[in-house]
This record gives structure tokens, C-alpha cells and sequence, in this order.
């Protein structure tokens, strides 16, 4: 993929943070296992990877918050052991977040030189503060009035604040982590600006981004972390979207053009009126008209890579994602934008991807979280019949084969296989027509996997329909009749018959369209 | 899968799961041994404690604080708090020698109704602008307690032989309030046990954004239950006027908010919500005034027996925290 007859002449310049085999695990579970990372003088270096792969740890490690277990962190020519975050800021280490954590009540001048105000007679020097303040803002280059409370500015502005607030600290490293993932187009073309400008200033800053052409934009170099090592690292020009991808998500591509095409026909499924469609929604700063339709009896697979809109889809469809437009049909009937209520009565149901916050009650049993969506149709004038209850609760335990001592079991108790079961059987209560899952396999131990994907294929073959959403390729690929690709929020490519290869899945999640044309052509042959 | 795990950690995992339930049942019964203990140290060593007209005084006082404890343990099971109900008892307090010229019934319903109307502002505010409930209630505390004495002035006495009689006869040896008491305990058991409405309000407690998720009428349930706690705190306020025979806006109700929430916690119930303890509740109000009546009976004064309820709640609120850290 690369020119050869381009040589790789990277002006020497000095490193001024990295890490030699970091290794970091939290009970057992490793978030690093030996990574290698470093960071030159005015560069902007990218840090990319799927969820899990190890770039919050990373940068928990480089900003003090962690320890590592092993290796050493060197800056500045130094090993450094940082005990504190705010170690890591003293030495110039600056970290932006992508939720800003300044202080929205009081004033921009305030928020940057917050802990270090210049005073005079012990009191804070307002009139000086607020003129370096004002310096520093229009060395940025952006508009603020720095005596305005920082909750007023829009995100945007307070992430410029929070940037000045590293360049008065003098830092010589700035860490942003996923810093656009909420800003407008304008915002982000400003941050780039001065995060272009910081690096000509000699300030070494990394990048971390979900949204891959930024890195293009932005980046001279890449790490790319998977499963806790960092599997790539070289310059951002001659490097293709496929590439980057594979490297992300751990396959070649080459090697996956070699793989056969499954043999899901999809002769069953011509010819029957799509149980769901969905049009042309939008959704703030996640959605960019999203259309797809599912026919009984399919699983649509939903592909993309972090931050594509993914779950943002189907909450979307299940009412729990504010939209501006769009149309959602179940049955030929349209279902009311922006109400979950409404969705599940037409007969849709989600399975959350975050079991913790948006699933379970872990307070609650087992039999009252099953019966928890359901509880009006278990009840007469408002009080609920136990024995109904104890019935379908009877009935989805066996089907499912949850284990659990009693159905009076806590659902904190069980384990993460047996839970995500609890929440399944409280969607099948609502005898759903359109069932959403939302990585339904995710954090669940590899028996209870087996026997969640089985279950998606049953009910399928029960004529219900099924969007599928799964970080898993070989999952998506091997569940699912008809992928539908998302990018940046709007749907990128639909891959169906010969085409529903991991190889042309890969394509299609990096954007590349010609080669999801090559690779299917090559699949022709 | 779980009979896999090797015998150390399993054999770690019974005993954190012991401890764990040690605490839990301590949380969950402990309100009844310490009022079972104290009862029986009363009738040892008190004299003329074991007589009717004691237990029936006793048992008339904690009436108020049952009746607004009941609804507060609903509030809290939503993960919310009502500081208002002192204040919608002397507002309900106030109304009654207002009103009572058209006669007792109609001067109660119209008490009763400012706790409807004072319960739907705190819950529409809670459940549809989203205000905290602290703060919600505390607007709510304030203003309630201001237009009382706007309405009351000084303290007003009440004549009206129905409102007399409602607070002072009896039925069959049984006081009309504490019978009020009781039959409301009961309905609030079968509301939160057995509806439907009960059912929701625990999930929500437990996790709204799940509960939301799941369809459940979340404004609905928040709403009707700061409702249900200002219509209980109005009746308290109209009960606590009608024995007293007198309704003095400044001092009815004063500090109630703080009693409630302490019957419900040392009845069990946590304040991070997705729980109610009704029963529990019940016998958390029972203990406080027991403490408090002991004092009396052997002359300490007041001032011990608030050093007593702090520390109570103190440990209370310990032993819920022991909980959570057990578990997690």
C-alpha cells in the first residue's frame, strides 16, 4: 500500500514523553500489556483503537492517574513517576477531556489560571489576571470575553479555554482525548488551528479520535493499541483507511479476501414486506439521514466502527434519542418520534448496549425486573396479579435457561451471562415484532455467547426482525442476512449475498469504497 | 458455571456474602429488636407504662409522624425527599378555622386538597423541569410555611364540635386518629406491595434511566407520589389541629420533615432510593417516640433525647453504608 519510492525522512527531533513496556491490569483483567509509545516535540500524534483496546488506561498512566504495574514512563529525558494527576500538570502535562471539567460558574480568566491566580496583598489580582487571560484567548486566535462565566461559552469555547489554560501552564505535552466528538464543524476547524499552531510552537500534543479522517487532518504519526499492546506505529501519510482499520480491529486485509462467503441465502426472506423501515433520521451531531428497512424473520447487522452512530441508531428508532427528523414505521404505522413509550407499543424493544446504567435494576429480582416492562398487562385496576406473573417468569427462565437460585434472586447477584438473559426475556414479554440488540454479547463469558447467538437465530426463525449491532466482525458477519454500514453518522454501504464478506465488511467500515469494489470483485472470481 | 470457581475464592465469596447478609439483616430487622428491647426495658422499669392510658398516648403522638413517615418512605423510594410536609401540615392546619363555617367535612376536604395541590408543584417540578427534590421542596417548605401563617396569624382555636370529635372520641376503645393511621398504613402497604404503581416506583428508585427505557410511566410515578405524601402530610396537619383543638401556624409541624425521614431510615429504608420499607417505617416512628418517651418518663430532658435520635440516625445511615460497600 505504501510508495516505496517514498523513503521515510522523519526530521530527528526529540521525544519528549514516552513509555517503555507499561503493563496495567485491574483485577486480573489486562488494559495494558507491554506498550511501547512515544511522543516527539512538536508533533500531533494519534492514539487509536477500539473500545477496550487500552488508550484510556494509556493516558491515565502518562497523566498520573494510574500507576503502571510495569515499565516506566520517561519524560523529558527523565523517568517521571507521577502520584497524582496533578503532578503530571505541574511538569506540563496537560489533559483536555471531551467533557470539559473546568468550573462552569465561574469566569474564563478564573478557569485558566485557576489554583495559580496572580495576587497582590494576598488578595487575587483581577486586572492583571484578566489581561494575561486576554493574551493568552486572542494568541489562540478565538473570541471570548474572558470576564464571562465559562458555563455560558459553548462547548467549543470551553475546550479553547481549556487549551489556554495548558498553554499558560507552560505545558510541553497536551493530551486531548476524543476533544471533537461533541463539537460543530466550525468548532473543530478553530481546535485544529490551534492545536497546529501549539505544535509549531514546539508542544508535542496527542490526539485521540473516533472520527478517522480528522487524524488525517491533524496527525503526523499513529500508535494503534489493540487488546493492550500497541500494534502499529508509523506516519499518518501513506497510510490508507483499510490499513488503519485492519490494524485496529487485528485482520489483514488481504488475508480476509481469502475467506469464503457464508451461506446464508436470503431466498426466504424475498419478496415479504419489511416489518420495519426507517427514513431519513437526524440526530444532532450523531446522525446524518439513517434509513434501513428489516423484513420478518432477518437479522440486519448494523456495522461500524466506534462512534459511527451505531447505537445511536436504534436508540433513534426506539424513541430514546432526541430526533430533529426522520420516519419509523413498524407494521405499515408510523411510530411517534422521541417516545419510548410509544415504540414499545408498537411493538419494538432495545436491548441496551450499557447493561449496568440502562438494563437491569440490581436491586430488584429477577421475576420483577423480567416483568418490569410488562407490568400493566399483569394487572387488573391497577394491582398486580402475582400468580400471572410467577407464570411468565416460569416460562422465560426455562426458555432461556436462566440460572438463578430462586426467580426471587437479587439480579445484581447473577452473573453478566445470566443477566443479559434476564433483560432478553423482559423484551420478549412485550412480544416484540422488531427486536434491536445492542452488542448483546458483550461482557458475557463465552458459554452464555454461544447460547445468546443461537437465541437471536431462533427467534429470527420465529419471524421476528432483528437489527444486530456487534464490535464483533466474525459475529456480525456470521449472525447477520444483510449488513448496513454507518459512517460518521450516515449509512456508508449495505453488504447482502456475495458480498457479506469480513474482507468487504472491513472496506466498508474504513470507507473505502473502492476497496469494497475490489474485494468484492475479487470474491467474483 | 458458578460450581467452575476454584475453592478459595468461592470460600472468600461466602464469607464477604455472609458478612454482607449480617449487615443486611441488621438494616432490615434491627428497628425491630431495638424496639422490642427498649418496650421491654420500659416495662420493667417504668412505672405505670403498661397501662392502656400510656400505651393509647404513645400510641396517639406517633399518629403525625406515622402518617407523614409514610409518605416521605414513598418519596425516598424514588430516590427523592420531601422537606415540605411540616410546612403542608400547618398550611392544612391553617385552613381549617377558615373554612369550618361551611362545616367539618368541607373544612377537611379543602385542608386535604392544598396537599394535593403543594404535592403536584413539587412533583411536576421534580418529575417535568427536573428541579432536585431538595431544592423543589424546600421552595415548597418555605412558601407553604409563609402563606400558613399569611392565612392563620396567631393561633386560632377550633370549636366545631365534628373536628373536636374527630380528634378526641374513640371507636370501641380506639382513638379516631389512631384508626386513621391505621387503615392509611395499610393502603400505603397494598399501594407499594401490590400495584402496579408500587411495582413501578421501586424500579424507578432503583434506576430511572432503566426504568425509562423499559416504558415506565417515570413523570406519572414521581409526580402521584409527592402527591400521595402532600395529601398524607395535609391529614396529619387536619388531625394534629383537631386534638389540639387549636391550629397555631408557626409551631404546627415544625421539624416533621426531619422526624419522617428518620422513622424511614432507621426503618430500613436507604435513601438512594429503589426501596420502601413500610413496615419498617411503621416501627422506626414507633421507636423514635418510645426514646422520647422514656426520657420523659424518667426526667431527662430534651435536649438528651435529640443527642439519642442523632446518634440512631447516625448508626442508621452506617449500617446502610456497610451494605453498600459489602456489595460492591
Amino acid at each position: 500500500m505504501t510508495d516505496p519510492t517514498i523513503t521515510v525522512t522523519e526530521p530527528r527531533t526529540a521525544t519528549v514523553l514516552e513509555t517503555a513496556g507499561v503493563t496495567k491490569s485491574f483485577g486480573g483483567v489486562h488494559a495494558l500489556r507491554g506498550v511501547d509509545f512515544s511522543l516527539a516535540e512538536g508533533e500531533v500524534h494519534a492514539l487509536v483503537g477500539e473500545n477496550g483496546a487500552g488508550k484510556s488506561t494509556l493516558i491515565k498512566v502518562l497523566t498520573g492517574v494510574h500507576r503502571p504495574d510495569g515499565g516506566e514512563v520517561r519524560y523529558r529525558g527523565g523517568r517521571v513517576d507521577f502520584a497524582q494527576p496533578a503532578a503530571a500538570q505541574r511538569a506540563g502535562i496537560s489533559t483536555i477531556y471531551q467533557e470539559v471539567n473546568l468550573v462552569p460558574l465561574l469566569s474564563v480568566a478564573r478557569n485558566i489560571y485557576l489554583g495559580r491566580e496572580p495576587r497582590r496583598y494576598g488578595l487575587i489580582d483581577v486586572p492583571t489576571m484578566e489581561r494575561d487571560a486576554r493574551e493568552l484567548v486572542e494568541r489562540l486566535g478565538v473570541h471570548i470575553d474572558v470576564r464571562e462565566d465559562l458555563g455560558r461559552l459553548g462547548l467549543g469555547a470551553q475546550q479553547m479555554v481549556a487549551l489556554a489554560r495548558a498553554m499558560s501552564v507552560d505545558s510541553r505535552v497536551v493530551i486531548m482525548d476524543e476533544p471533537t466528538s461533541s463539537l460543530e464543524a466550525r468548532e473543530v476547524a478553530t481546535l485544529f488551528d490551534v492545536s497546529r499552531s501549539l505544535r509549531d510552537q514546539g508542544v508535542g500534543l496527542v490526539f485521540v479520535s473516533h472520527r478517522l479522517d480528522e487524524l488525517w487532518q491533524l496527525c503526523d504519526r499513529v500508535t494503534v493499541l489493540r487488546d493492550g499492546r500497541d500494534v502499529h506505529t508509523g506516519r499518518m501519510d501513506g497510510l490508507t483507511r483499510t490499513g488503519l482499520v485492519s490494524h485496529m480491529l487485528g485482520r489483514d486485509a488481504g488475508e480476509l479476501a481469502r475467506d469464503g462467503a457464508t451461506e446464508f441465502g436470503e431466498s426466504h426472506l424475498q419478496g415479504r414486506e419489511p416489518v420495519l423501515s426507517v427514513a431519513g433520521i437526524d440526530a444532532r451531531n450523531t446522525l446524518r439521514g439513517v434509513g434501513l428497512t428489516v423484513r420478518p424473520g432477518e437479522v440486519l447487522g448494523l456495522g461500524g466502527l466506534l462512534g459511527s452512530g451505531r447505537s445511536e441508531t436504534v436508540k433513534a428508532i426506539y424513541g430514546a434519542l432526541p430526533t430533529q427528523a426522520g420516519e419509523v414505521i413498524v407494521d405499515g404505522r408510523p411510530v411517534h418520534r422521541n417516545s419510548v413509550r410509544h415504540a414499545l407499543r408498537s411493538g419494538v424493544a432495545l436491548l441496551s448496549e450499557d447493561r449496568k446504567a440502562e438494563g437491569i435494576i440490581p436491586d430488584l429480582s429477577v421475576r420483577d425486573n423480567i416483568a418490569l416492562a410488562v407490568l400493566p398487562r399483569m394487572s387488573r385496576m391497577g394491582i398486580v396479579s402475582e400468580s400471572r406473573i410467577d407464570k411468565l417468569v416460569e416460562t422465560f427462565m426455562g426458555k432461556l435457561r436462566i440460572k438463578a437460585s430462586s426467580p426471587r434472586q437479587l439480579v445484581r447477584e447473577l452473573s453478566g451471562g445470566n443477566q443479559q438473559k434476564v433483560l432478553i426475556a423482559r423484551w420478549l414479554c412485550t412480544e416484540p415484532r422488531v427486536f434491536l440488540l445492542d452488542e448483546p454479547t458483550r461482557g458475557i463469558d463465552v458459554g452464555a455467547k454461544a447460547e445468546v447467538q443461537s437465541l437471536i437465530d431462533e427467534l429470527a426463525e420465529q419471524g421476528l426482525a432483528v437489527v444486530l449491532i456487534s464490535s464483533e466482525m466474525d459475529e456480525l458477519v456470521e449472525g447477520a442476512d444483510r449488513i448496513v454500514v454507518l459512517r460518521d453518522g450516515a449509512v456508508e454501504a449495505e453488504l447482502d449475498g456475495a458480498d457479506l464478506t469480513s474482507s468487504a465488511l472491513l472496506a466498508a467500515l474504513a470507507g473505502d469504497i473502492a476497496q469494497a469494489d475490489a474485494a468484492a470483485q475479487e470474491e467474483d472470481r | 458455571m458458578t460450581t467452575t470457581a476454584t475453592p478459595p475464592t468461592r470460600a472468600e465469596a461466602e464469607t464477604r456474602r455472609r458478612r454482607g447478609l449480617d449487615l443486611d439483616w441488621v438494616r432490615t430487622n434491627g428497628v425491630y429488636v431495638a424496639l422490642a428491647l427498649l418496650f421491654l426495658l420500659n416495662v420493667v422499669w417504668t412505672n405505670n407504662f403498661l397501662t392502656e392510658r400510656t400505651l393509647l398516648l404513645q400510641l396517639i403522638q406517633v399518629t403525625p409522624v406515622v402518617i407523614v413517615a409514610l409518605g416521605m418512605a414513598l418519596v425516598i423510594g424514588t430516590e427523592g425527599i420531601d422537606l415540605s410536609v411540616g410546612a403542608v401540615m400547618a398550611l392544612a392546619a391553617a385552613l381549617i378555622p377558615l373554612y369550618v363555617g361551611y362545616g367539618a367535612a368541607m373544612a377537611i376536604l379543602i385542608a386535604v386538597l392544598v396537599g394535593f395541590v403543594t404535592g403536584s408543584l413539587a412533583g411536576s417540578m421534580v418529575a417535568v423541569v427536573g428541579v432536585q427534590p431538595i431544592v423543589a421542596t424546600l421552595g415548597i417548605m418555605v412558601a407553604g410555611r409563609g402563606v400558613a401563617n399569611l392565612l392563620g396569624g396567631e393561633i386560632k382555636t377550633i370549636r366545631e364540635p365534628g373536628i373536636v370529635s374527630l380528634g378526641s372520641e374513640s371507636l370501641l376503645g380506639v382513638p379516631y386518629v389512631v384508626l386513621i393511621a391505621a387503615v392509611i398504613a395499610a393502603l400505603v402497604w397494598f399501594a407499594a406491595r401490590r400495584t402496579t404503581y408500587g411495582r413501578q416506583l421501586v424500579a424507578i428508585g432503583g434506576n430511572k434511566r432503566a426504568a425509562e427505557l423499559a416504558g415506565l410511566p417515570v413523570k406519572r410515578v414521581v409526580i402521584t407520589t409527592y402527591v400521595v405524601a402532600g395529601v398524607l402530610a395535609a391529614i396529619a396537619g387536619v388531625l394534629l389541629a383537631a386534638r389540639s383543638q387549636a391550629s397555631d401556624p408557626t409551631k404546627l409541624g415544625q421539624l416533621m420533615e426531619l422526624s419522617a425521614i428518620t422513622a424511614v431510615v432507621i426503618g430500613g429504608t436507604p435513601l438512594s432510593g429503589g426501596q420502601v420499607r413500610i413496615i419498617g417505617t411503621i416501627a422506626g416512628a414507633l421507636l423514635m417516640q418510645l426514646i422520647f418517651a422514656t426520657l420523659v418518663f424518667h426526667n431527662i430532658p430534651d435536649s438528651t433525647a435529640q443527642m439519642a435520635q442523632a446518634v440512631i440516625v447516625i448508626a442508621a445511615v452506617y449500617v446502610q453504608m456497610g451494605r453498600r460497600r459489602s456489595t460492591s
